[in-house]
């Protein structure tokens, strides 16, 4: 008996230096890549195979089976939206469901940002859509749940951006740099 | 931002050009985005990580934050570059602007590695549980150490954190809290017992979100509160070893007792996956408690549910929990009830969920059920998917043989497995039942008439013709009444065969006709003719096995009666440990063996080196006893299924590519414009045009899974030869094994130069499956600076992995570098504590000095601190020269002739490190010839401490023993960090009358 405690024991011990999400990945129906990130280190060639087996696998699986995959002693949970597939990975014994729904967390913020949010948005704002996940993941963990703050957080961000457009474009600064 | 219209090629050549020209910050930040997009499009960028990394210096914002998320993007952990941005991070982290406090935060939370860790720790826990920063930053602050202390578990004091820990939990902001659970988390899974305090206030934040007490509103899910947070909270829990406050465990049970039974299924698909998370999670927990049996048959009954549910990850989930829930002996009856359902799940579409089912199926097996679920396997067998059927051949046999009812059910299971899937039997299957046919008397004849009966079949394969072959040149004799079994007949139906095989199989048919020929009584002369021609063909055979039987049996054939003696029946095999079942101990699953090939085929780790090597697997092979009629050696036979492989192998890879993008996609347009159907089920997405390779999927796969651990897995993985001893050896050369056990080996070999050093640690995985989740850390103690290169976290089968390790001795120390070593093989997680050889001695350089160096330097170094002397008791005794040997072997040069009593030694040599530079040391051991237990030492140095260290050390070296030792205690268990050579403590205490002597 007992041994549920044991091989969780054992299992946590190696838990406790891996992440909670490996790496997240936007890929689309054509095999496009539109974001990945990347919280453990792989290097530029291993994400490169990640990214080619990974899409060979996922690509091709006939709608309505179940959302994971299991992948080199790991899993990968995935979602289509659309024509894009969100894909996050994670350990043999994690919890797939509670992944399932970060990714469906992070695509309601990015809908509620873009305002119905489809692929091309994507492409154009790719950069708002890290900052986004920025929000959401850290360190392969879930950072936020809720949307308002995220939201807030994003807009607050938009504004600092802004005003630091229109500090450089106002003549002050024309000035100051023409005499530069 | 970017057209998409232009080709990358043409932007590449663009942010060339444009890097090479001065920019300004503006300029640089667009040209940053548009660097890291096409490097998202696949292609290598290695120009422009400068100019990333110099934006996070910027001191406007919107630079500044695309200096670090791109950053973050592009590079990893261990690029150099990073290292240039530690001082600008840190300001950022200790300054005052919230907004950058928070960028950094997030850099370092992502890709931080151990140089980060180091430095930024204390700043990062300042932030955390300072009272003045917002949330927003305490949030990021937790995980960001979260990171950190995985990286190094030391930049988390556990004293002082533990009342932290447990104060952050009683945080009312959900967003901080969330954090602190994870850190928490990563806390007690590795030391749960610091943390007892937060045990009670995990339960009350379980209970505050299950009741919806006090949760705003914003972070409720679907009307869920916080499912993550409860999901983590049941994480953390489950690392401490039991509840013994029964208020708490009351009111917990409580709390779960509400979940296991309030979770009803609703239609909103959100919902539902956030209940059923927050459920299994409970039902991990509820296990992990050992709850009352009750408690427990409900889980079951839940899960019973579960796989029988339409929604399919429900019901892979269910099956992955049933699996779990195996271990609880009392409930393995009640899940037995649900046989029918796990064999329909068998068949399922999805092979996720067909895998599921199998290893639980595996996992349920016993005597009772075997001969159904045995059944069940090879029906599906013929069925199932490539990826799949080597793990379900292997199970099948296993089981068959573990649970068999009776032996000649075995025997059939065994054929038709190799009937149904030749290509995935592997050759220990087959070596398998030859022995337990060879061992049965009553099996033999049945055996032999099965054996008959598939070589009737029109195309048989290559393992059959070999088991047949072999069974009926064994027992075909008992069968020789029945029609079409007489010596002539078979021997046809069997030669027929012949041209149809490998070289691997015809020495077993040679053996096969001899045996015939030995039993064609009375003698057919037509019979004998034909054989002797075939054993004469083969005569000139180039392969040498073949030769040498067909030249031995020909010329034993000639000699008659003789011949019944030589070839009489094998004997019984020694009863032993079924090679299948180590086999599968070993490997947990051989699906992982296969992919791994391939695996190695497609990745080359990083800039670690792998070597692969094809030795055969496992030396003996179990059949060849006596020297005479043997089975072809596995050499053979493991290159043929080697070969095999080869081209199925590249059949499958051809698979991986995805698809091709040159097939226009009419709605192409449509995906990019269509909105992302959050609320529809994904399933009503345009008709996917890729859905004709549902049947391809299969053969991509082969994820490396384990089989579900249905024995009890310990840590009980021994160490091969003693790891004090080596780590000894070690000390005095620099190269051999540092350490050994059943799965790997860790070489070292080591190179020296002055205070440098490079070692290269070689990781040998011993075995056919690939080792995961490799992780090396070096904990270096404070005098050397130890840097380690990157260790892939998964070893190939039979592959070594070079990682160099960088040494800078900085101060004279006697203290240890441990590397701290983990792997997991299929359900073993080891993990050990290694000294490293990085000591004192590989730091000295031997150098020879005539008297007239010697005696000035020794005058001029009078008396303490810069000249030591001790006089040492408890030596082990040992001739001068021996001592000189040692001496020598320390990097000691001993010098003869200085001192003119010959029971003195005199040494010298130069130490090297970055505070002392090059350093003359002196040394002088005074023995008495008639106590060889006793002597006296004087050490000089031009540095107070590099004289103590070096005397100390030496007096280590002379008490205690280095090779071989006199009691060898094996240390199973991980040598504890700075577990330095015991001094023995007396002889530690050095004799104030000699010391006095000494400063006369």
């Amino acid at each position: 008996m007992a041994s549920v405690l044991q091989q969780d024991v054992t299992v946590g011990a190696r838990g406790k230096l891996a992440l909670l999400i490996h790496f997240v990945l936007l890929i689309s129906r054509q095999a496009k890549v539109r974001l990945t990130k990347w919280y453990s280190p792989y290097s530029q060639k291993e994400r490169a195979k990640v990214l080619r087996e990974l899409s060979g696998m996922i690509l091709t699986r006939a709608p309505k089976l179940c959302n994971f995959v299991e992948w080199r002693g790991y899993k990968v949970v995935y979602k289509r939206y659309a024509s894009l597939y969100f894909c996050m990975c994670i350990n043999q014994d994690d919890n797939e469901l509670e992944i399932l729904e970060i990714i469906h967390h992070y695509v309601e913020i990015l809908d509620r940002y873009f305002g119905s949010v489809c692929e091309l948005d994507l492409i154009f704002n790719f950069h708002k859509a890290y900052y986004i996940l920025e929000e959401i993941l850290l360190a392969g963990e879930l950072q936020e749940s809720s949307k308002k703050s995220v939201a807030r957080l994003i807009g607050a961000q938009d504004c600092l951006v802004e005003d630091a457009k229109e500090q450089a474009s106002s003549i002050k600064n024309m000035i100051a740099q023409a005499t530069k | 931002m970017i057209s998409i219209c232009y080709s990358p090629l043409y932007l590449f050549e663009l942010l060339l050009s444009e890097f090479v020209s001065g920019l300004t910050p503006y300029e640089k930040k667009k040209y940053v985005w548009k660097m890291l997009y096409i490097y998202m499009l696949g292609y290598d960028v290695d120009f422009g990580h400068m100019e990333a990394v110099s934006l996070i210096s910027a001191p406007k914002y919107p630079e500044k934050q695309v200096g670090y998320i791109v950053t973050s993007c592009l590079l990893n952990e261990n690029h150099d570059f990073l290292r240039l941005a530690i001082n600008t991070v840190r300001n950022d982290i200790i300054g005052r602007n919230e907004t950058f406090q928070c960028l950094a935060l997030t850099l370092v939370g992502n890709i931080g590695g151990r140089e980060f860790a180091e430095s930024l720790a204390p700043d990062v826990q300042k932030l955390l549980i300072s009272s003045s920063c917002r949330p927003l930053v305490r949030k990021k602050a937790a995980l960001c150490l979260l990171r950190l202390y995985r990286k190094n578990p030391d930049v988390v004091n556990v004293d002082g954190w533990s009342d932290r820990m447990a104060q952050l939990l009683d945080e009312r902001d959900l967003g901080v809290l969330t954090s602190s659970m994870s850190l928490l988390v990563a806390l007690v899974s590795n030391n749960h017992e610091a943390y007892w305090s937060c045990l009670p206030k995990c339960v009350k934040i379980l209970e505050r979100l299950a009741r919806n007490q006090d949760v705003p509103q914003e972070y409720t899910y679907y009307g869920i509160p916080s499912p993550w947070l409860q999901v983590k909270t049941m994480r953390a829990l489950q690392y401490f070893p039991t509840v013994e406050d029964p208020n708490t465990r009351r009111s917990l049970f409580e709390v779960l007792q509400r979940i296991l039974m309030g979770t009803d299924v609703v239609k909103n698909v959100n919902k539902n996956n956030a209940s059923h998370a927050v459920l299994f999670e409970a039902l991990a927990l509820v296990m992990h408690l050992d709850a009352e049996k009750e408690m427990m048959s409900q889980c079951v009954a839940l899960l019973g549910k579960f796989i029988a549910v339409r929604e399919p990850n429900i019901r892979y989930l269910g099956l992955e929990n049933m699996t779990r829930m195996l271990m609880v002996t009392d409930v393995q009856d009640i899940i037995k009830r649900h046989q029918a359902q796990i064999i329909t799940s068998l068949k399922d579409p999805d092979i996720s969920i067909r895998r599921r089912a199998l290893d639980l199926l595996y996992g349920m097996c016993d005597v009772s059920n075997a001969k159904d679920i045995v059944e069940e396997l090879l029906q599906y067998l013929s069925s199932a998917d490539f990826a799949m059927r080597e793990e379900l051949s292997l199970k099948a046999a296993i089981l068959a043989e573990k649970f068999a009812p009776d032996l000649s059910w075995y025997v059939d299971v065994i054929l038709q497995l190799i009937d149904k899937a030749g290509d995935f039997v592997s050759d220990d299957i087959w070596f398998r039942v030859v022995q337990f046919v060879t061992n049965n008397e009553d099996l033999q004849s049945y055996a032999a008439l099965k054996a008959r009966e598939y070589l009737d079949k029109p195309a048989i394969h290559e393992t059959m013709v070999k088991v047949s072959a072999y069974i009926l040149g064994e027992y075909s004799h008992l069968l020789a009444r029945r029609p079409g079994c007489s010596p002539k007949e078979i021997f046809h139906i069997i030669h027929e065969k012949l041209p149809t095989v490998s070289t691997s199989t015809i020495p077993i048919l040679l053996s096969t006709y001899a045996k015939i020929l030995m039993h064609n009584q009375p003698p057919d002369q037509e019979l004998q003719k034909q054989i002797l021609a075939i054993f004469n063909k083969y005569e000139s055979c180039i392969d040498a096995e073949i030769q040498q039987r067909a030249v031995e049996y020909h010329a034993l054939s000639m000699k008659g009666a003789a011949l019944m003696d030589i070839l009489a029946e094998m004997p019984k095999f020694p009863e032993r440990q079924s090679s299948l079942i180590k086999k599968a101990e070993e490997s947990e699953a051989d699906t992982a063996e296969q992919s791994a090939i391939k695996l190695r085929a497609q990745q080359h780790t990083s800039n670690a080196l792998v070597l692969t090597d094809q030795r055969p697997a496992n030396g003996t092979p179990p059949v060849s006893q006596l020297g005479l009629v043997k089975v072809p050696s596995m050499t053979n036979t493991d290159q043929s299924t080697a070969e095999q492989e080869l081209p199925h192998l590249n059949g499958a890879l051809t698979v991986v590519d995805p698809q091709p993008p040159s097939t226009p996609s009419p709605d192409l347009l449509g995906d990019l414009l269509g909105p992302l159907a959050i609320e529809g089920p994904s399933g009503t997405a345009p008709q996917s045009d890729l859905g004709v390779a549902s049947g391809l999927d299969g053969g991509v796969v082969a994820g490396a899974l384990a089989i579900a651990p249905v024995e009890e897995q310990t840590n009980t993985v021994q160490p091969i030869g003693d790891i004090a001893e080596r780590f000894h050896a070690l000390c005095m050369k620099d190269s051999g094994v540092l350490y050994e056990d059943p799965y790997i080996q860790i070489g070292i070999k080591a190179e020296w130069r002055a205070h440098h050093g490079r070692v290269v640690l070689f990781l040998g995985n011993k075995n056919t499956a690939p080792l995961f989740s490799v992780q090396a850390l070096i904990l270096p103690p404070s005098h050397l600076k130890m840097e380690l290169s990157l260790v892939p976290e998964t070893i190939p089968p039979r592959a070594q992995v070079q990682c160099p390790l960088e040494v800078v001795n900085l101060k004279p120390s006697r203290d240890v570098a441990v590397l701290d070593f983990l792997y997991k093989f299929g359900t073993h997680v080891v993990n050990v504590r290694l000294r490293l050889p990085a000591v004192l001695n590989k730091f000295l350089q031997p150098i020879t000095v005539s008297p007239d160096e010697f005696f000035p330097q020794w005058r001029s170094l009078s008396g303490p601190p810069l000249k030591l002397q001790e006089v040492v008791r408890g030596v082990r005794p040992m001739p001068l020269a021996e001592m000189a040997n040692l001496f020598n072997s320390l990097h000691l040069m001993v010098c003869p002739g200085l001192d003119p009593n010959a029971n003195n030694l005199v040494a010298s040599t130069t130490f090297y490190s970055e505070s002392t530079r090059a350093m003359l040391c002196l040394i002088r051991i005074e023995t008495d010839p008639a106590d060889r237990t006793q002597l006296r030492m004087t050490v000089a140095s031009g540095d107070p401490t590099l004289t103590f260290e070096l005397k100390e050390f030496i007096k280590e070296q002379l008490v205690f023993i280095p090779v071989p030792p006199r009691a060898p205690a094996p240390a199973p268990t991980p040598v504890p960090p700075q577990a330095l050579p015991p001094t023995s403590p007396p002889t530690a205490i050095s004799d104030p009358g000699a010391l006095l002597a000494g400063l006369l």
